[in-house]
């Protein structure tokens, strides 16, 4: 009994042992519903074991939506906790714990997926390629992002959530204030995912310079990619830092190491300042894509090439490097000097100029062009206005003097909001309907996605925007209550309407995938919107192979000029291709990864060391492994494009 | 004869043992922290990029400006968060 102790939630509630009945009830139906359609066989073959950039893309996918789903539940308490002042539905360790995995989940397990769920559907596609460089230590990044995340996500009803803020500081999340296992959850799972997704970068980046279709220089790669490039750039430079943080985090915690202790010559300040280092690229990690998505759906939808290119790549570039020089702007208060703070002031001021850049070209883009306004193009033009004032209001909270009446309020929660919904979601969403019928045949209904715009938009403007005044007007972030006398209820109480129209918003988008599949034609063409870049030369649904002949690219339009100006974009004879082979190992060591870390975090030490020599017999089977990979014949090939419409 | 002679790795060869002798020179004298460090610094800076370069052969292949600009990007970035985690904690605290 002793033993289970440690397993048990330091501060339950009802909600959390409902929830433990339902995610036990839930894993026996799934288990069951698999055993009785006979599914297993299936879902081992096709899905588990997978090397396949388009099918690891859709897992992504569906994982980024569960979470999205898991982060908003959070949302919809944090917002309803705070509609009236001193409610009593969450007492203030349950307010803390829901906005530390709120921010977690959402940044690491919903945004960070959903980037990496268009980055492996679409690069290779846009580049011409038939996979990415490495596919099976792709496999493996979406598998420890896997683990990464049921680890974090059981954490609420096995030992407690994590309650130190998604940022985590020390000293709170040390041993001292932080007691429960819940601080360790969050060290492990992030480390874990993290390492899969430096992983990815490395696989992204290699893929996208090595692997380019004949023709197709740098210069001439289409906008998405470009932005998935420098993304993954980013990540290679800044996920480091957190993967040491965390590990130093890790073993202040377990093995009393002093490296953010506030004694024996620990530095606490050290873990906001690496926290950051890696925290602020991150927002470009998940901004530049998004970028990239709008990019490609303006330019479609106005019926014109993207306006200002190599300026869309310099702004990125120059993007990248900036994004490394501002970190200092997320703790202006903590005490250093006006020198410093001065310093980073500047730089973070600066990178709102190539950021404008974009806004401008975007706006030309739309000059004079023939908007079609789909659901698609709806959130890339909502997302110009949004997405500028919450840059301008990131500017205010740059001027460092000024920060010390911001931070930490309201506002600050506003101005990320700001950026992050309309930037990064709405281009998810725009990006999901978008790309849809590319993967799975048929358009999602336009009527019913317009409603889900709306109701996003407004929904958004609603609850968001009362929070720049109440901030103002100095209402703490993370303070699970207030009293009548600030007047900040009614303010409140609108956010907690628009919060509530989000999450009808977010239904509305199960409810539309669940009737298209049902209603939606599955006559579209492979082309269904008149789009302009390689993805979509292919058939619909892409061959495993995608391109029967590998395209010869005359321009980052180059499907385009073979519509309009006759360019030749499948040359030659159809031959044999080479493909890697399906591997079970990455799903092993995924699973292997879940035990070591579930393991580490409860301090059992047996199973830990075994997980981890588990860890290295995988890595020593793949080393020794002979695997040449498989060839699809001619014949295959040509009976497979003829069924999809014809060669093309 | 010589085309024959390596002698760009055979160079680079005695330069990083002299490299190291001088590391060591910082064990087996007495000097203060100060310049022991700054010499130790410079030394594994220097003994770093000439493995780099004569032993590893970046810039050979046809990536190499690719190889350059990576290892500048990493350098520089490395730089920055390591001065700018001293300005922020000890210099202007
Ligand atoms: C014009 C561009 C931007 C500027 C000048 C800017 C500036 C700032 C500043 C100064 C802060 C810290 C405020 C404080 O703690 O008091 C901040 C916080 C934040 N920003 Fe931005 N920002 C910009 C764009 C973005 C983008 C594009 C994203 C995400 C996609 C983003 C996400 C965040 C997040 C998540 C935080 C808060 C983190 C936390 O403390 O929990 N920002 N921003
Ligand atoms: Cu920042």
């Amino acid at each position: 009994m002793e033993f289970l102790e440690r397993f048990a939630i330091p501060h339950p509630s009802p909600a959390i042992y409902a929830s433990m009945v339902a995610i036990a009830l839930v894993s026996i139906g799934i288990l069951a519903g698999l055993t009785y359609f006979k599914k297993w066989g299936y879902l081992w073959r096709e899905w588990l074991t997978t090397v396949d950039h388009k099918k690891i893309g859709i897992m992504y996918l569906v994982s980024a939506l569960l979470m999205l789903f898991r982060g908003g539940a959070d949302a919809i308490m944090m917002r309803a906790q705070l509609s009236a002042p001193d409610m009593k539905l969450l007492d203030a360790q349950h307010y803390n714990e829901i906005f530390t995995t709120h921010g977690v989940v959402m940044i690491i397990f919903m945004a960070m997926p959903f980037i990496f769920a268009f980055m492996n559907l679409i690069v290779p596609l846009q580049i011409g390629a038939r996979d990415v460089a490495f596919p099976r230590l792709n496999a493996l990044s979406f598998w420890l992002f896997f683990a990464g995340a049921m680890l974090f996500n059981i954490s609420f009803v096995i030992g407690g959530s994590p309650d130190a803020g998604w940022t985590s500081y020390f000293p709170l999340a040390g041993n001292d204030f932080s007691e429960s296992v819940g601080t360790n959850y969050y060290m492990l799972a992030i480390q874990i995912s993290g390492i899969g997704s430096l992983m990815t970068g490395i696989n992204m980046c290699t893929t996208i310079l090595k692997m380019r279709a004949p023709g197709m220089t740098l210069m001439k790669m289409p906008m998405f990619t470009w932005s998935a490039f420098i993304a993954n750039v980013i990540i290679v430079f800044a996920f480091p830092v957190l993967t040491v943080a965390l590990l130093m985090g890790t073993t202040d915690r377990l093995f009393a190491t002093n490296f953010f202790t506030t004694d024996n010559g620990g530095m606490d300040m050290l873990w906001a300042n690496f926290f950051w280092i890696w925290g602020h690229p991150e927002v470009y990690i998940l901004i530049l894509p998004a970028f990239g998505l709008y990019s490609e759906i303006i330019s479609t939808f106005s019926k014109r090439n993207l306006y200002g290119y190599s300026s869309m790549v310099w702004s990125m570039v120059l993007i990248s490097l900036l994004s490394f020089l501002v970190w200092t702007h997320h703790f202006f208060t903590m005490g250093q000097g006006a020198l410093t703070n001065s310093i980073f002031s500047i730089t973070t001021m600066a990178i709102a100029v190539p950021t404008g850049v974009k806004i401008f070209n975007w706006l030309f883009t739309m000059w004079k062009g023939k908007i079609r306004f789909t659901v698609p193009m709806l959130y890339s033009v909502a997302f110009i206005p949004l997405f500028t004032i919450g840059g301008v209001t990131g500017v205010m909270l740059a001027m460092s003097a000024a920060d010390y009446q911001y931070h930490n309020t309201m506002f600050l929660v506003a101005h990320f909001h700001n950026t992050i919904i309309p930037g990064v979601v709405f281009a998810m969403l725009a990006g999901l309907t978008f790309y849809w019928p590319k993967f799975f045949g048929f358009i999602l209904n336009e009527k019913i996605g317009k409603v889900t715009f709306w109701l996003l938009t407004v929904g958004f403007v609603l609850a968001f925007f009362p929070m720049y005044i109440t901030g103002l007007d100095g209402q703490a972030r993370r303070m699970y209550t207030y009293s009548e006398a600030t007047g900040f209820g009614a303010l409140n109480m609108l956010s907690f309407a628009g919060a509530a129209l989000m999450a009808i918003g977010f239904v509305t988008i199960v409810y539309n995938i669940y009737y298209s599949f049902k209603n939606s034609s599955r006559d579209i063409g492979s082309d269904p919107w008149d789009a302009r870049s390689l993805e979509w030369a292919t058939h619909t649904p892409v061959p495993e192979y995608n391109f029967a002949r590998t395209p010869q690219i005359s321009s980052s339009e180059t499907f385009w000029d073979s519509k309009k100006n006759g360019h030749e974009l499948f040359k030659g004879e159809i031959e044999e291709i080479h493909m890697p082979n399906n591997s079970g190992i990455p799903f092993v060591m995924g699973m292997i990864f879940f035990v070591a870390g579930f393991s580490f975090i409860f301090a059992l030490w047996v199973p830990a060391v075994i997980s981890l020599i588990g860890i290295f017999i995988c890595m020593a089977m793949r080393s020794f492994e002979k695997d040449h990979g498989r060839h699809i014949s001619v014949k295959e090939i040509i009976e497979t494009e003829e069924k999809l419409g014809g060669a093309k | 004869m010589k085309e024959l002679f390596p002698a760009k790795q055979v160079i680079g060869f005695v330069a990083s043992l002299v490299l190291t002798a001088i590391a060591l020179l910082v064990y087996f004298t007495d000097m203060t922290f100060t310049v022991g460090m700054t010499i130790l610094l410079a030394t594994a800076f220097i003994q770093a990029f000439l493995q780099i370069v004569v032993f590893m052969h970046a810039g050979e292949s046809k990536d190499g400006k690719a190889i350059y600009t990576n290892i500048l990007y990493a350098v520089v970035i490395a730089l920055v968060t390591v001065f700018g985690t001293l300005l922020i904690l000890l210099w202007d605290m």
